[in-house]
């Protein structure tokens, strides 16, 4: 038996693992980061439009702040997050923003004086502020208030992932390449590492680690199209909850992003729309304003793409080969724009569709593009039922983004959340003890090594690709943008099908080393019961949420499912999750459930809303006139970072305040 | 729209095969047929090779999007991605793969790219070497001028791909050559008003003929970069820096 110990052990070489292991080894720990592939082609460097954070340099920007960062987040979440994380989140990211900054990332910057803008398909012009030259500069995206991406052009991904794995060399912390995770190693209290395979010499080790930290990114691939990289297989979710006693959270919530090209389903930046890119139908008619008078294209992802949805079913798609599809327009922003600022889609325009986006229009439809749900977290990021495991970024429910995600917050949550939650690992490893069982270790490891026998040796005759293109299929059929109580029903029983099939799996290629069919096989039976979670989830809840909409249940029920979904793997027999529920305590929220911006305000008030509503006017009442802000928070729902993290952030505000100036800059705002 | 166009061929792939871990195996070409269809790319045919003809067959993609770098390979004699590859590029629809030539062969199409970019980095230190580590994250960020911002992100484009590795004549004859990749990051750092290195500091990596003198000027790096990277460019310059600060 292969045995690697170590402190911290991570699952994931992305930017939340790296920005995790960073945070350990910062603290002297011995770290090891596992990874299917190098780190740097993490499906991280694909996040193209950038990150979110109050920085509020740019005119557009002025007067942002955390209250609105957690505000924006809270109504983009339709109130399923966690308030406190959201909150943890919005006051730590510009900190994120300007440590990324320190270790190299050239984010855009802004030029003093008038620039030319598109806003609502008008050219517009804006006046940048002299003292703001040089800081860092922020684009508008769907569902914030303010000017709030910050952004490196259209790479923000890429000059992130590089340099925080370029901090993680220097930090000489190793990552296992072309490595697998299979099993959790625990004693049904406690996660004690991972059993891994090799994925060149078919090798299978432990890794013993005081925590381990699952960083493993989304599941979006157990969907037919998808704009995330073919990696994002959600075999962090199905290690959790293989284990029987981790929950997995919101598995349900899963958005669709509305621009991605048709038909490889890869993604446009939401900064196309952001910049002033518009949606046309098959007549060239922009149709969003139709719908969403008010934020038109910068509605939320959710709202964008249903809408989207609405209006192809009346027949306004465009007939292609592979269905309907609509047009994104970005010609209107000018060549020099998008060969600067959209330069990822420029290229991906000329190489997958042949078109010159400055001239023509690119055919779009919306694409499963993030899942909200994940391993569950408490406010640390540890799992609640297994100590020692903890999870991070997209493959965690930490619960920011409830459900639904507003862009630019994903690859903030990354190294926003890898950042606060790197720390508490770090605090976990320096108070615990390394516990090595290797008896344990030892029958978790035969466990993966006869289901590969199994597999090699047996006499199964089902192929792992069939299976796997079946899920596919029901979960973009029935587990979709729109979803009703027949289709979910029909999923989740033509998935347990697959499920006893996919337990009769025969390989063609019988080599224990590289094989890709052996690995395909391996995760299939694994995906398919992240899938389950996904459809039950979907099947129980019956209202529509975020990006979770139910045709048979248009109105949003707070009376009833203001929760969250937890599921689990009874036993390996099983054929569906165990749900339970989760309720989220409105008395404690700083922002009581309201009306979130869209359509018609259809929801179901949840009877203590009134209640805190009246309390927090009570709590501002009582306060002192002269309170700020972080004082007027504190009262209502004071929340908690590591102390490192506590300070508050500085901005050109405060700055101006000080000479006076505010006034001046403000008034350039208007 | 151009990917719609095609129609219904006969490609014929011909695939380097070769498993250098299974005792006795020795390097091949397979020969394979599939329809073509529409707006399809090297990758949708290799993963439809697989899942119907031959499911050993060994390839790398992540993002399948020209994005992370992963799936470079000689694409008819030329290096590549493969995943941004669209068949009807060719037309006699015959199309030969061979792994990237410079790189440990993990099998068939697949190199291990990964190891040596990291051992690249260890070996040039290739991140940013701060002015001063004391800079305060809950503090307003260091103004950085936005024309500077913008060369630096232009320089930083590189996927680490491994196509102008394998492209370079340099490298092909000299095991310990630098290559392009090292020099273009080389060149984005010394460009960074953040990085604390000097000019003799560059020196002392590459001012030699693993470096920036070994570089033979033959534009493979430049002409196949799937980036568009200038990197013949930044040699020059960093070989003009380094020559004036020995004077």
């Amino acid at each position: 038996m292969k045995l690697i110990y170590t402190d911290s052990l991570v699952v994931g070489a992305g930017l939340a693992g790296l920005r995790v292991a960073i945070a350990s080894k910062e603290r002297g720990l011995d770290t090891v980061v596992l990874s299917l592939i190098p780190a740097k082609r993490s499906h991280s460097a694909a996040a193209q439009g950038g990150m979110q954070a109050s920085l509020g340099n740019t005119v557009k920007g002025m007067g942002d702040d955390e209250d609105v960062h957690f505000q924006d987040t809270v109504k983009g979440s339709d109130w399923g997050c966690d308030q406190d994380v959201a909150r943890m989140f919005a006051h730590c990211a510009p900190k994120a923003v300007r440590e990324l900054a320190n270790w190299g990332v050239p984010w855009t910057r802004i030029t003093e004086g008038p620039r030319q803008v598109v806003v609502n398909a008008e050219k517009v012009t804006i006046e940048e502020a002299k003292d703001a030259h040089g800081l860092i500069n922020a684009r508008d995206f769907g569902g914030t208030k303010k000017w709030r991406t910050c952004y490196t052009a259209d790479g923000t991904g890429h000059s992130l992932l590089y340099a925080v794995d370029n901090k993680a060399i220097s930090m000489d912390i190793p990552v296992h390449e072309r490595v697998e995770a299979l099993a959790l190693i625990h004693d049904g209290k406690r996660c004690h590492g991972v059993v891994a395979r090799c994925l060149v010499t078919g090798e299978i080790r432990a890794y013993i680690g005081k925590s381990t930290t699952i960083a493993t990114g989304g599941y979006g691939r157990i969907y037919e199209v998808s704009t995330n990289a073919i990696i994002c297989e959600g075999i962090g979710q199905a290690l959790a909850l293989e284990t029987g006693v981790a929950k997995l959270g919101n598995m349900e919530a899963v958005q669709f992003h509305p621009t991605a090209i048709v038909p490889v389903g890869i993604l446009t930046t939401e900064g196309c729309r952001g910049d002033g890119g518009l949606l046309r139908d098959k007549d060239g008619h922009r149709f969003m304003p139709d719908y969403e008078p008010e934020k038109k294209e910068l509605a939320s992802r959710d709202v964008v793409s249903r809408r989207m949805t609405e209006h192809m079913r009346k027949g306004k798609g465009v007939d292609s080969p592979y269905g309907p599809h609509l047009w994104l327009d970005i010609t209107l922003l000018g060549r020099k724009h998008v060969e600067t600022n959209l330069r990822e889609v420029k290229e991906i325009c000329e190489n997958f569709l042949g078109i010159d986006p400055a001239k023509e229009w690119i055919p779009v439809r919306p694409t499963q593009h993030y899942s909200m749900g994940g391993i569950r977290t408490d406010k640390t990021g540890q799992n609640p039922q297994l100590k020692g495991l903890f999870s991070v970024g997209e493959a965690a429910c930490w619960d920011m983004h409830g459900f639904n995600r507003l862009g630019g917050n994903s690859l903030a949550e990354t190294v926003v959340g890898g950042m606060i939650i790197g720390k508490y690992v770090a605090d976990f490893c320096q108070e615990n003890t390394l516990e090595i069982d290797t008896g344990l270790a030892e029958l978790f490891i035969d466990k993966v090594r006869s289901e590969i026998d199994d597999l090699v040796e047996g006499k199964g005759t089902e192929s792992p690709f069939v299976i796997r293109k079946e899920m596919e299929r029901i979960m973009m059929d029935y587990v979709g943008i729109f979803r009703n109580g027949t289709e979910l029903d029909k999923a989740v029983s033509e998935l347990q099908g697959l499920l006893k099939r996919s337990r009769d799996i025969g390989l063609k290629c019988n080599k224990r080393h590289a094989n890709p069919e052996l690995v395909e096989a391996l995760r299939v039976k694994r995906m398919i019961k992240v899938a389950l979670t996904v459809a039950c989830g979907a099947a129980v809840r019956t209202e529509s949420r975020g990006a979770h909409a139910r045709e048979d249940f248009p109105q949003r029920n707070d009376k009833d499912w203001l929760n969250r979904t937890l599921s689990s793997w009874p036993d390996e027999n099983a054929l569906s999750p165990e749900l339970s529920y989760e309720q989220l305590d409105v008395m404690k929220m700083e922002l009581p459930p309201g009306y979130r911006g869209y359509g018609i305000n259809n929801a179901i008030a949840h009877p203590d809303t009134e209640k805190r509503e009246l309390e927090i006017t009570q709590i501002l009442s009582e306060l002192d006139e002269e309170a700020d802000c972080h004082q007027k928070q504190n009262a209502i729902m004071p929340f908690e970072v590591p102390e490192a993290l506590m300070a508050k952030n500085e901005r050109l505000s405060d700055k101006l305040n000080e000479s006076g100036r505010v006034q001046a800059v403000r008034g350039i705002a208007k | 729209m151009n990917q719609f166009e095609t129609k219904g061929r006969t490609l014929t792939f011909n695939i380097f095969r070769y498993d250098p871990q299974e005792v006795g195996d020795k390097p091949k070409i397979v020969q394979y047929q599939i329809e073509e269809t529409p707006g399809m790319t090297v990758f949708i045919a290799l993963n439809m090779l697989r899942e119907h003809q031959d499911t050993s067959l060994q390839f790398d993609f992540v993002c399948r999007a020209g994005i992370c770098g992963s799936c470079a390979m000689v694409i008819n004699g030329l290096p590549t991605l493969a995943c941004r590859t669209l068949t009807n590029t060719y037309p006699k629809g015959e199309i030969t793969l061979m792994p990237l030539p410079g790189f440990e062969l993990i099998g068939d199409l697949s190199v291990n790219t990964g190891k040596f970019m990291r051992e690249l980095a260890e070996r040039l230190k290739l991140w940013l070497h701060p002015m001063s580590e004391d800079a305060n994250v809950h503090r307003l960020e260091t103004p950085m001028s936005p024309e500077e911002a913008a060369k630096l992100y232009e320089l930083e484009r590189c996927v680490e791909c491994g196509v102008c590795v394998s492209a370079c004549a340099t490298k092909q004859m000299r095991e310990t050559f630098v290559g392009a990749v090292g020099m273009m990051k080389l060149a984005r750092f010394e460009l960074d008003s953040r990085d604390s290195r000097s000019v003799e500091d560059f020196y002392h990596v590459i001012g030699n003929q693993d470096g920036v003198f070994g570089c033979m000027t033959l534009l493979g790096c430049q002409d196949n970069c799937p980036k568009d990277l200038p990197h013949m460019q930044q040699i020059a310059y960093l070989r003009r820096k380094m020559a004036m600060a020995q004077v």
